[in-house]
Order: structure tokens, then sequence, then C-alpha cells
């Protein structure tokens, strides 16, 4: 094949964080696109996609390696990419019609010119009639239509976007992908490639010819994989459930799996561990629609996802939480209820609160700890601070922030501690 | 820009006519105008010291005292935009710049701002020597302190809460750092830095009228204006002068009200960045002139092109944004942070050093302990005024707050009796002091106060009114009345509006004890013993290092009260009771 259009080589990213500790949110990514590519990258939330996304724009600088745009090592954003946001980032007080005109006014074309080129992207896109409206009079996809023919009226060689859709009802955004599909292939853009992030499994495969699949903590690339099937996809389509199945069990399966014996299949978590953000009635949502006659214990992932309309956003940490409490396991692309999770779907609210709590005690070293610490506390009580303190040893500030909230959340439901908002203290009993 | 875009295309009769709309509007701006260039005039006037401008009680001239307030405020205003723009702007892109820019405003706030006044009118009558500029620019200074800060302070934050996908789209798009500033910045905090620039403007009657007349070192400056005019008015103990001088102002502030401070809100609700539409508000009487006026309204779309241009021009376009190489920049950064801490310590420890010398060369221990106890009375004023105010002032904006009809009255004139100058209430009060022999310490305070309660009103009713209809009908269907009532739904939600403006009144009333402890009716003089009346005393005598002791004593108050009562309160308030 010809040179690559964008090359990133050897890229890591971490963010300084306090005084001598890095988080380090990226590592070693080499990626290579081609002309006439769409490629998605697809990771959890916190995976490091938009953090690498906006290496290759040039707004941030990596901290390793390097990306070049055609040849040119990128310091800044480039003339030639162009970007959609996921929140649009339109100027609200700027009618449509000036918000598109803003990249044009930017390198300096004079009124007309100006004029004349956003009525054209305008027209393109499909916003005719509304080019005097101010985005607060539009709904989310008409906003996000706005965004795109801001992008393309510059004449981008390459369009980058950060999980455009995802602020989208669905109908919406099938119909804008479509319509950006359509776009695409009639080749009336000049566009030469899109790159974009999503977390959205079936987006990636209804758009993509090609899917970086991302880990997380820190970011890194997991696999590469070819999407061939013709436009337009219909996710009706079993070649296209094929291919969202692989991509499940390719984000499912740990890479070291195989290597593990079978009687040791959960992973153990430390103190520290970036808990999932699940509460417990999500996941005694899950465990009785697992349990329920008709799925007996066993269901597809894609088919959780379908039945309860989750992304992989909302459903990975609900599915991480099973496992962490050993109610569930999830392998290759299926998810199984164990005979604790089995017990707790069929009790009644008491007794799933002491079986929760058992589990709780037992496989979250972090309820544990603040319950052992309460134990022995002679007043049975404890700042909030404290524990604060030894998450962040390992973590940012908010992540630190979020998996105290979400563990208090967890031990407040299984009545090992209470908690009071106003003192930030944590005690053994409950205050009233 | 947009606003005139909008009234083009609702205006559908293309013919280009005048029609009498334009006449009005074109008499409106001329009168403006004509205004604006007879004041230049009379302020670069000849002045020596000790000069006695000579001020007429005659209410015929009324009216052109009132306008030279009126210009000295929008000077001091389109200063204060100026430095706004410049320190804000600075303190919310560079995060040295904001370690120092941001606690410096904060100080700055809590310094009393006639004290700036006392500090600054000597320097200024020296730099123009021989003109009236000089005391004209003291007064002037004075106001731009009382309206710059929390310009500054309101419009840092919000260029600091632009979202950050709408910065990196401008960086994306290529737009310089000039034009992100007039495209971006200027825009998003459009809102916000109306509204504290009008609630300034407010403020600043307050102390136009004060900072006229002012004696300092044994001379009396009299600046032609309404202040200058009150205080005449009160060393002849004319009671009608003041009566008419009320009513001048009242006319003034209902004029300012009507013809700048409600269009421009209104202009500025289109740059709320809300998603939603919201059902469009009853527009002010101004904004239907301007926008049935052709003339106007082409004017405005040449203004709108101009501005365009301003923005674009080609100097400050950007070339191509670079951003410097991870490893370069983190060396010369590293370098850079050491200079810049060193440079700041040493600054502080000279300011420490030259403040050490100066308090022991010119002040006694025994007058800073003397300071002190001065500065706990009036702290002791001030928070009896904020209690007695408090329990007046919420249960009745409760009420209005609960009755849209009572709000929608009483919003506006709360507002207006904000914007008054109490100052010129005083001499009543005084008078009936004098009459009655009452103890200037107790009946002196309520001047304090007195134009400064109506933030607690107009808080607590704004805050009323946010109160969810479903929460009240919870509250019948419950069948809670009574004192139950208010102590679980309705002071609760109304308590974060309250502090809010119980801090605002705190300030005002800090501020006003410098005119407030002293006051005076024809040849009697009352004083309350006090922080104000100290560091009013000396400001007369012009003894400088006894009003920088007693403006630090107060400043320092300020802060330790702000400090350990007002921001934990204000905290504690938002995170607790304000409903999302």
């Amino acid at each position: 094949m010809s040179q690559p259009i964008i090359e990133v080589v050897n890229v890591g990213k971490s963010f300084q964080k306090g005084d001598r500790q890095e988080l380090l949110v990226l590592e070693n990514i080499n990626l290579k696109m081609y002309e006439g590519e769409i490629i998605a990258i697809l990771g959890k939330s916190g995976s490091g996609k938009s953090t690498l996304m906006r290496i290759i724009s040039g707004l941030i600088e990596p901290s390793l390696g390097k990306v070049n745009y055609r040849g040119h090592e990128v310091h800044g954003p480039a003339r030639g990419i162009s970007m959609v946001f996921q929140t649009f980032a339109l100027l609200p007080w700027l009618t449509v019609l000036q918000n598109v005109e803003l990249g044009l006014e930017a390198i300096g074309l004079d009124r007309i010119e100006r004029r004349e080129r956003s009525l054209k992207a305008i027209d393109m896109i499909g916003l005719d009639g509304f080019e005097s409206a101010l985005p607060k009079e539009l709904s989310g996809g008409m906003r996000q239509r706005v965004g795109f023919a801001r992008a393309l009226v510059v004449n981008p060689d390459i369009l980058l976007m950060d999980e455009p859709f995802s602020a989208l009802d669905v109908l919406t955004a099938d119909n804008l992908k479509s319509d950006l599909i359509d776009l695409w292939q009639s080749k009336q853009t000049g566009l030469n490639g899109i790159l974009f992030v999503t977390h959205s499994i079936e987006e990636a495969v209804a758009i993509a010819d090609r899917i970086i699949i991302f880990n997380s903590n820190p970011g890194s690339i997991r696999a590469d994989l070819k999407v061939t099937l013709p436009y337009p996809r219909s996710d009706l389509d079993p070649r296209f459930r094929n291919q969202v199945d692989r991509v499940y069990t390719l984000m499912t399966t740990q890479p070291q799996e195989d290597r593990m014996e079978i009687g040791d299949k959960y992973k153990p978590i430390d103190l520290a561990y970036r808990l999932p953000e699940a509460s417990v009635a999500e996941i005694t949502g899950l465990l009785e629609l697992l349990n329920s006659p008709e799925h007996q214990g066993k269901m597809d992932l894609p088919d959780v996802s379908d039945t309860l309309d989750l992304n992989i956003d909302d459903l990975f940490p609900l599915t991480e939480l099973l496992e962490i409490l050993h109610f569930a396991k999830v392998s290759k692309g299926d998810i199984t209820i164990t005979d604790e999770g089995k017990a707790f779907a069929d009790e009644d609210i008491l007794e799933r609160k002491k079986i929760f709590s058992i589990q709780l005690k037992r496989y979250v070293p972090l309820a544990r700890y603040i319950y052992d610490q309460l134990i022995r506390h002679p007043r049975h009580r404890a700042l909030e601070e404290n524990f604060l303190a030894l998450l962040e040893d390992s973590v940012s500030e908010a992540e630190a922030e979020r998996v105290l909230r979400t563990v208090i959340e967890w031990g407040r439901y299984a009545e090992l501690f209470a908690y009071d908002y106003n003192s930030g203290v944590l005690s053994l009993e409950n205050p009233h | 820009m947009s606003i005139i875009r909008t009234t083009f295309m609702t205006a559908y009769r293309a013919k280009w006519r005048p029609n009498y709309w334009d006449v009005l509007a074109l008499v409106f701006v001329l009168a403006v105008i004509g205004l604006l260039a007879w004041n230049a005039k009379q302020m670069a006037t000849p002045y020596e010291i000790g000069q006695v401008t000579p001020i007429s009680l005659n209410p015929n001239v009324l009216p052109f005292y009132a306008c030279r307030t009126v210009v000295r405020m929008l000077i001091a205003m389109a200063v204060s935009l100026l430095f706004t723009f410049i320190f804000g702007t600075w303190a919310a892109k560079s995060y040295r710049a904001e370690r120092l820019i941001v606690p410096m405003i904060d100080v700055l706030q809590s310094v009393p701002i006639l004290g700036f006044l006392s500090v600054t009118v000597a320097g200024f009558i020296g730099l123009f020597h021989g003109s009236m500029l000089g005391p004209e620019c003291a007064a002037i200074f004075a106001i731009f302190t009382s309206q710059a800060w929390n310009m500054a302070l309101g419009f840092y934050q919000t260029v600091k809460s632009v979202p950050t996908e709408v910065e990196e789209a401008a960086l994306m798009y290529h737009l310089s750092p000039w034009q992100r500033f007039w495209r971006i910045s200027v825009p998003f905090s459009m809102p916000g830095l109306l509204w504290n620039a009008m609630a300034s403007m407010s403020a600043g009657w307050f102390y136009v009228v004060a900072a006229e007349a002012i004696t300092v070192s044994n001379q009396q400056i009299l600046l032609p204006g309404i202040g200058s005019y009150i205080a005449t008015a009160i060393q002849a103990a004319n009671m009608s002068a003041i009566v008419y001088a009320i009513l001048t102002m009242f006319i003034v502030i209902i004029i300012y009200d009507q013809l700048l401070f409600r269009p421009l809100v209104a202009w500025s609700e289109k740059f709320k960045a809300e998603q939603q539409a919201t059902e469009k508000t009853e527009l002010p009487w101004v904004i239907h002139l301007f926008r049935r006026t052709r003339v106007v309204r082409l004017a405005g779309r040449q203004l709108a092109r101009l501005f365009d241009a301003f923005v674009n021009i080609r100097v400050f376009r950007t070339k191509k944004v670079i951003i410097k190489k991870f490893s370069e920049r983190k060396n010369s950064e590293w370098w850079w942070s050491i200079f810049w801490d060193i440079a700041t310590i040493m600054l502080g420890v000279l300011a420490s050093v030259f403040l050490a010398i100066y308090i022991f060369n010119n002040l006694s221990l025994a007058e800073i302990n003397n300071v002190l106890v001065l500065g706990l009375i009036t702290t002791l004023r001030v928070f009896i005024l904020i209690i007695i105010s408090s329990l007046i002032w919420v249960p009745i904006g409760v009420w209005i707050g609960l009755r849209p009809r009572a709000a929608q009255i009483a919003q506006p004139v709360a507002q207006i009796l904000a914007a008054f100058p109490a100052n010129l209430l005083y001499p009543f009060i005084v008078v009936f002091i004098v009459t009655y022999h009452l103890n200037p310490n107790i009946w002196l305070t309520p001047l304090m106060i007195l134009g400064a309660q109506w933030y607690i009103l107009f808080n607590v009713i704004a805050g009323t009114s946010t109160i969810p209809q479903d929460l009240l009908q919870v509250a019948d269907n419950l069948g809670v009345v009574g004192w139950l009532r208010w102590k679980r739904f309705l002071l609760p939600t109304v308590f974060p509006y309250y502090v809010t403006g119980a801090i605002t009144a705190a300030g005002g009333a800090w501020n006003a004890s410098i005119v407030a402890e002293v006051a005076s009716w024809g040849k009697v003089h009352l004083t309350a013993s006090g922080l104000g009346a100290y560091i009013s005393k000396y400001t007369m005598t012009g003894n400088f290092s006894h009003i920088a002791l007693g403006i630090g004593m107060m400043c320092l108050l300020v802060l330790i009260a702000n400090r350990l009562i007002w921001r934990p309160l204000y905290v504690y308030a938002t995170n607790r009771f304000l409903l999302e």
C-alpha cells in the first residue's frame, strides 16, 4: 500500500499527578492510517482513546513517541485535520451559518467567499432552511449536523470524530450515521480518511473498515481487525451479528486467560483497584434477567446489551462487578451466573443484603479494609480523608473520590457501614 | 452583532425610509453625544489646591450636576472593563499570573473603597497639577475600585469555565488568541459580566456621591455633582435642597435602570449558554424602540461589520498554532517557574520588611491596640445589623417570593432601592438624632445597612421563586404548616441565596461605615466610635500613617470574617441546600 496518511509511532502519554507521581494513560501505541480508511477506536470509558485522538489532532503533545501527518511530525493542530466533538462544541450565540463560518473566518477568507462555501456545506449536510437558527432551537441531531458542516466546510483531508453520536438518541444517531456514510461514498467531501472514537460496538461495526480495540489502564491496543462488509450494513444481517460477537469476545477475553488454570479464573483485585461504577440495583436487575427461566443462567453479551439497551460503557462495569463479587463469570462473549449469584437472585431483600455483605467483605479488599478499620477504632468511626489519601497513592484524585463513593454505596446497601455526608465520617452503626 | 441580524430579519418591509421611531432614536443618540462632549470640557477646568469650587444650591443646576456624576460613573465603568479584560484573561490563561492576581483581587475587594480615595487623592492632585483632572481622577479611581474587582473575578471564572471542547474546537479551526478572546471568552462571559457590571454600577452610586465631596488635609474639595450638592446642603442645613437632590437622584437611577440596565441585560440573554430554547421574556421598551428604527438598525449592521473586521484584523490572525515539544517545554518551564517563585518570594519579603519598618517608625503599639478595639466595635455593628435586617427581610422576602405577582413588582423596586445611594438619606436620620438628642453610638449604626439591606431582600425573593411547585404541593399535601413549614421547606431552600445576599450586604455595610459613623447637620457633628469614624477623621486631617493603619485593620477584619464565617457558610449552603 502507499504511504500512510497518519502514522502514530510508539506514543505514550502520562499526566502529572501531584508532586512526583505520574498517571500513565497511554502506552506504546502504534497505528497507521491509509488513504480511504474509516477507523474506529473502540474501548471502555477511561481507556485513553479520546486522549489518543487529541494527540493525533495535535491538541495535546505525547509524552513519548510522535505522530506524523503526511510525513510531517504533528506539533499543534494541523491544517487539513478537522474534528467533530461529542458535545458538538457550538457557540450558542451564533447562528448555524455563523457557526459554520467560524473556521473560514479564522483562516481569513473574505465575507462573500465565506458565506458561499458555508451555504454549500450546510446544503450538503442537510441543514438548508436552518441557516439563521440558533443552536438552542435545534435538536441534538441537527446540532451535530452543524458540527459536521463546520468540520467539512474547511475541506479537510481527514475527519476526526470524538464519540460523535453518543449524545444522540438511537434513531437520530442511525439517521446521521447513514447520511455520513452516504456522504463518504459519494466522495463530494474530498475526505481521505475518517478516524473516530466510540464505545459502541455496533456503531464501530456499522461504520468502520478497521476497528482498533483498546485495553484500559493504561490504554494500549489489544486488537486491530478489519470489517469487510459492504455498505449499507444492516444490524439484522447475520454477518453483522457475527462481527459484533467477535468484537465482544475480543473485548471480554483477558489476554492472559488462556495461560491460567480453570479453577483460578477470577482475577483477584487489590485495595486500590478502580472499582467499576455499578449500582446494586443494576446488578440485581441483571442477575434477575440471567436467572429468569428463559435464559437459564447464561446469556450472550450482545444479547444482554440489546435486551437492556446498554452500551458497553454501561454494561461492562456491571459485568465486572458481578465477576468481582463472584456472582457471574464472563468468558468469550458470554455471561454465566454462579451459585452465589443464583442464591442472591432467588432470595428476598434482607437475605440479599446478607449475601451481598459476605461477598463484599470477601472479595472487595477496600470494603473489607474500611470495615476492619471501623471495627478496630474505639468509637467505630473514621474520616473519609484517610481512605481517600490511601487511594490517591495509586489513582488520580477524582478517581479516588469516585471509587470511595462507589464502595460507600455498596457498603451502605450491605449495612457494613454508615456514612455522614456533612461531616465525611464513616461509622459502624447507623446514626439513627 | 447578531442581535442586529435577527432584528433586521424581523423587519419584513424593506423600504428604506426613516420612520418616526428614527427621529426619536436619533435625537436620543445626539443628546448623549452632546452631553459627553460638554462634560469632557468641564472636567479639564483649572484648579488649585485650596481653591473653593462654588456649589450652587439652586435646584435648576441639579440636572447638570447629575450629568457630571453620571459621566464619572461611565468613565470608571470603561476603565473597569479594560482592567477586567486584561487581568481577567491573564489570570485565566496563565497559571502563574493566576496564583498572584486572584488572591490579590480577593484582598483588594476587602479594602474599603473610600479608603482608596483617602490614599490616592493627594497623588492624583500632584499628577495633574493645576487642573480639575486631579480630584476628578481620584473620584473616578474610587468608583473604579468599587466596580473592577468583582467584574474581573467574574470574568476570570467564566473564561475558566468555557467548556474544554469549545476551546479545542477553536484551536482545531485555527482561531488566533485575539479571535478566541472576542469570539469565545467575551461572549461566554457576557451575561455574567454585564450582570456584575450593573451590580457594580448600582453600588457605585454610593461611592460617587461620597467621593465628590471629600476633605483631605483640612482642604475640602468639591467636584460639581450631586454628592457635592448634598454636602453643601448639609453644611447649610438646607432641607429643601436635600429633598431636591434626592428627587434628582431617583430620576437618574430610574433612567439608568430603564435605558441601560434592562436593555443590556435583556440583550445579554442570548449569550446564555443554555442548551434549551427558553420562553421569551418581555423585552424592555428601549429594545423595541431600536428594533423598530430603520436607521439605527442599519447603523447597527455597519457596527456589526466593523466589529467583525476588528476581530478578524490581519495583524492578530493566526499563522500557525505550534505547541512546543514536550521535552523543550518542560525544560524552559522549569526555569521559568524557579525564576517566578524567587521573584514572588523576594517581593513578599520586601513588602513585609517595608511594612514592619513603616509601622514601627510611625505607630505605637497602643495605637494599634486602640484601632483593633475600634475595629471590633464596627465588626459587632455589622453583625448585629445583618442579624436585624435578616429578621426583617427574610420573612418579607419569602412572602413576596411565593407570590409571583408581588415578586414581579417588588424585584425591580428592590433593585432600584439597592442602586439608590443611601448616603443621600443620611441627613434625615441625623436631623432626627439631633432633634431628639439620641445616642449617636446606637442611632448612627442603622445608616450602615441602609443601602445594603436590599441585597438580602432581593436575593431571598429570587431564592424563594426557585422553589419548585411540586415541593410546595408536597408540603400542602402532608399538611406541613406553620413553623415546621419554614424549618423544613422554606428556609433551607432560600438559605444559599440568603447567604449570597448577606455576604454582599455585610461588604456594603463595612464600606459604608466610613461615611456612616460620622455625620453632620449644619454645625452639629455626630460621631459614633468605630473604625469607620477613625479612618474618616484621619482622612480629614491628612494623617497618612493613621489612615493606612485604619484601612489595613479594616481589610484584615473583613478578610478574617470572610474566611472564617462567610466562605464556609457559603460552601455549606451551596453543597447542602442548593436545589439542582
